[in-house]
């Protein structure tokens, strides 16, 4: 029993790596930029006034940007690692752009495009590949957790955090970032169990990229992976992942149904990582180069340029506009990353608790006198 | 003052914590209806409602990770598991989320957790269920590990676990869970990260936790009547340990023996040890001795008498550290 939702909708799109779905995501806009009728999905995203369409679009230019930056950066030597986003803007802006301020997100470690909507400065995206920080920002003031390294650990906490919405009687929602390779985890399961045996307001947004490193999804699964969740008794939404409107369209509906008391929802948003895992990574050795390609034809960015276009609305002074904005978010990002300093010795041993610990305080002092006491025989 | 088991001393202490605070609940499998396996929670269901005293799914992960989510919404979650061999599926939650969220997000998300874990052996139980994992959480930065010795200190430690800002492992020592004695619910309690002088002695400072306190009070009045005065240092908090209190006894006996069930290698005894020989080291007369569990498997119950330590071993090791015959006298070792 999958909603029915996904079923209905008339437009296939092509998903050659998407193990052995036999159902076609929700599409909007077709891979050439092409609108299409959606009876049960266009009412989600009619409300989109031109200046929305635009905006949605400039971001996805800027987090682009941005990510390409931060690859050259780490090539560098300026970041230690980084790993890019390159390829799943649509699935990240388009979902996060239809969050209130009082939901929260919590995500993976590539959902730049997802801090990027929540507010989070970009230099502090890169904090911690840099290496001179645990994380780069306030969980608190941008609705976002620092993101979680540990596959799928997060799904929890969304599910969770959840629970404490439906015990306040609010009606925010959590929401879940995860990966196809991430739906192998057993907290991943546990989190949907715990979901819908407390039918809470948590969203599952699954990420199929196609890719775990270096495997593809069929080591992760051999059926969609949205049809996983109605086992638990999780509707779910199959999306092409690259069309940004019908990611906005899925995510409504999900948010609609958190919010009025109906519990959770998964969707699985059809995508591909056109980056390697990290820059540490080399998609040469396992990817083939005609798949990427396919894919490449298929990119989010390009298809919402070719329907803006359509539409009459990337005039001149439009794309001169978006030009600037992310010529200039580059600019200061890259002053930014550079200037961020290197911390001081001593604050490793900083907010490893809360409170006073003994034990901690001693071992700080010991270093602390080691310090000076190097510092002084160097002088 | 009340005479209670250790294990309705724990539930006062959680009654009272969720009396206090509204955003305490508690969350585990079979803690509500049925109270629990031990019943520490009987009762807790029905006075405080299923959304404050949550009956889980059978999944220890998924219970502490979303108290991890709780505790961002603001929520301090009390989570039972069930029995210490069961905690290993919620390894990762606890070690590398619960313990670092904290410091992950530069002191701004706190994570008021209490992560309740019934352990240790003697009751003739089968496999995962008498097992002493404390060691591998008093090795992880950013948690907190104690264990309560008797009724008094259960409900004063339980209810100080809540109330700490960071996330408290607290170690049940279950087969004392029947073990009476008197309870003031209303005195101000020593501090959770303090050890106790539980009996003074001046020969050899014998240090124990949870469940061997009991046995070590035992081997001491025990050596008593041989003429030996020992110290008993009932540790309390694991993670940090209260070196103050052990260095002052030891500095005063200059011998000390240290125990626990967990097996011996890379355990608690080894960290005291270490930081005796460095802080003590020109008051000690003899080498820090340990009396542990093996590094075998927890055995089947038919063999737990010789696994976990007891008053005969425990006086083996002080007769070792004060000259006198003992089970290695003339054992050679290679």
């Amino acid at each position: 029993m999958r909603t029915g939702l996904s079923e209905k909708t008339s437009t296939a799109v092509s998903t050659p790596n998407d193990g052995a779905s036999s159902d076609a995501p929700v599409q909007l806009l077709t891979a050439d930029g092409v609108r299409i009728e959606s009876p049960e999905y266009d009412t989600w995203v009619e409300d989109l006034t031109k200046d929305d369409l635009l905006s949605i679009y400039e971001d996805m230019v800027v987090v682009r940007r941005f990510d390409n930056e931060a690859t050259a950066l780490q090539r560098q030597g300026q970041l230690g690692l980084w790993p890019p986003s390159l390829g799943q803007e649509a699935a990240q802006i388009g979902s996060a752009r239809t969050l209130r301020k009082d939901d929260f997100v919590f995500t993976s470690y590539r959902e730049h495009g997802v801090a990027y909507e929540r507010g989070v400065r970009l230099e502090d995206m890169t904090k911690v590949w840099r290496g001179t920080a645990n994380s780069g920002w306030d969980p608190f003031t941008v609705g976002m957790a620092t993101p979680a390294v540990i596959i799928g650990a997060q799904t929890l906490h969304a599910t969770g955090y959840a629970m404490g919405i439906k015990r306040d009687k609010a009606d925010s929602v959590a929401v879940a970032y995860f990966g196809d390779g991430a739906t192998s985890q057993g907290d991943v399961n546990e989190a949907m169990i715990f979901a819908a045996s407390f039918k809470v307001p948590v969203i599952f947004f699954c990420q199929n990229n196609q890719w775990a490193i270096s495997e593809p999804v069929g080591v992760q699964t051999v059926r969609p992976i949205a049809d996983r969740a109605p086992g638990f008794n999780i509707p779910s939404i199959r999306v092409d992942g690259n069309d940004v409107l019908a990611v906005m369209a899925a995510m409504r509906v999900a948010l609609e149904r958190a919010r009025s008391g109906g519990g959770a929802t998964f969707i699985e948003a059809v995508t591909y990582r056109m980056g390697p895992h990290t820059t540490s990574d080399d998609p040469s050795r396992y990817e083939d180069l005609g798949e990427h390609q396919e894919w490449a034809a298929k990119d989010p960015i390009k298809r919402f340029e070719t329907y803006l276009d359509g539409l009459g609305l990337l005039t001149d002074k439009v794309r001169e506009s978006v030009k600037l904005a992310e010529d200039d978010a580059a600019k200061r990002f890259r002053a930014a990353c550079i200037a961020l300093i290197d911390p001081e010795p001593l604050t490793v041993f900083d907010n490893v608790y809360a409170e006073p610990n003994s034990g901690l305080e001693r071992q700080k002092r010991e270093f602390a006198a080691y310090l000076s006491y190097v510092e002084g025989t160097e002088r | 003052m009340s005479q209670l088991t250790l294990s309705k001393a724990i539930g006062a202490g959680l009654r009272r914590a969720l009396a206090d605070d509204d955003h305490v609940m508690l969350m585990g499998e079979d803690i509500g209806e049925l109270g629990g396996v031990f019943r520490v929670t009987d009762g807790l269901k029905h006075e405080f409602g299923p959304e404050r005293v949550v009956d889980t799914p059978l999944a220890e992960a998924g219970i502490v990770g979303t108290a991890i989510g709780l505790a961002f919404r603001g929520y301090r979650p009390v989570c039972e598991i069930q029995f210490d061999g069961f905690i290993y599926p919620a390894f990762d939650q606890i070690v590398a989320q619960v313990a670092k969220l904290h410091a992950r997000t530069n002191g701004a998300v706190k994570m008021p957790l209490t992560i309740r874990v019934p352990f240790g052996g003697a009751i003739g139980s089968v496999e995962h269920h008498s097992e002493s994992p404390e060691a591998y959480f008093a090795h992880t930065a950013g948690l907190r590990v104690v264990s309560p010795s008797n009724p008094q200190d259960a409900y004063d430690m339980i209810r100080q676990a809540i109330a700490s800002e960071d996330p408290v492992m607290y170690f049940e020592p279950k087969r004392r869970y029947w073990a009476k004695g008197e309870v003031d619910l209303e005195h101000v309690p020593l501090a959770l990260d303090k050890a106790h002088v539980a009996r003074e002695g001046s020969d050899v400072t014998l240090i124990a936790y949870g469940p061997l306190v009991m046995t070590a009070l035992d081997a001491a009045e025990a050596a008593a009547d041989e003429d030996v005065s020992v110290e008993v240092i009932d540790l309390r908090s694991l993670s940090p340990i209260d070196f103050d209190t052990i260095e002052d006894s030891v500095n005063k006996t200059g011998r000390v023996v240290i125990t626990h069930e967990a097996a011996q290698f890379a355990g608690l005894g080894a960290e005291i040890a270490a930081t005796i020989t460095d802080r003590c080291f020109y008051s000690l007369e003899a080498p820090p001795q340990r009396v542990t569990g093996f590094n075998t498997p927890y055995p089947p119950a038919k063999l737990e008498e010789h696994f976990v330590p007891d008053l005969d071993r425990i006086l083996d090791a002080v007769d070792r550290t004060v000259g006198r015959e003992n089970s290695l006298t003339g054992f050679v070792a290679r």
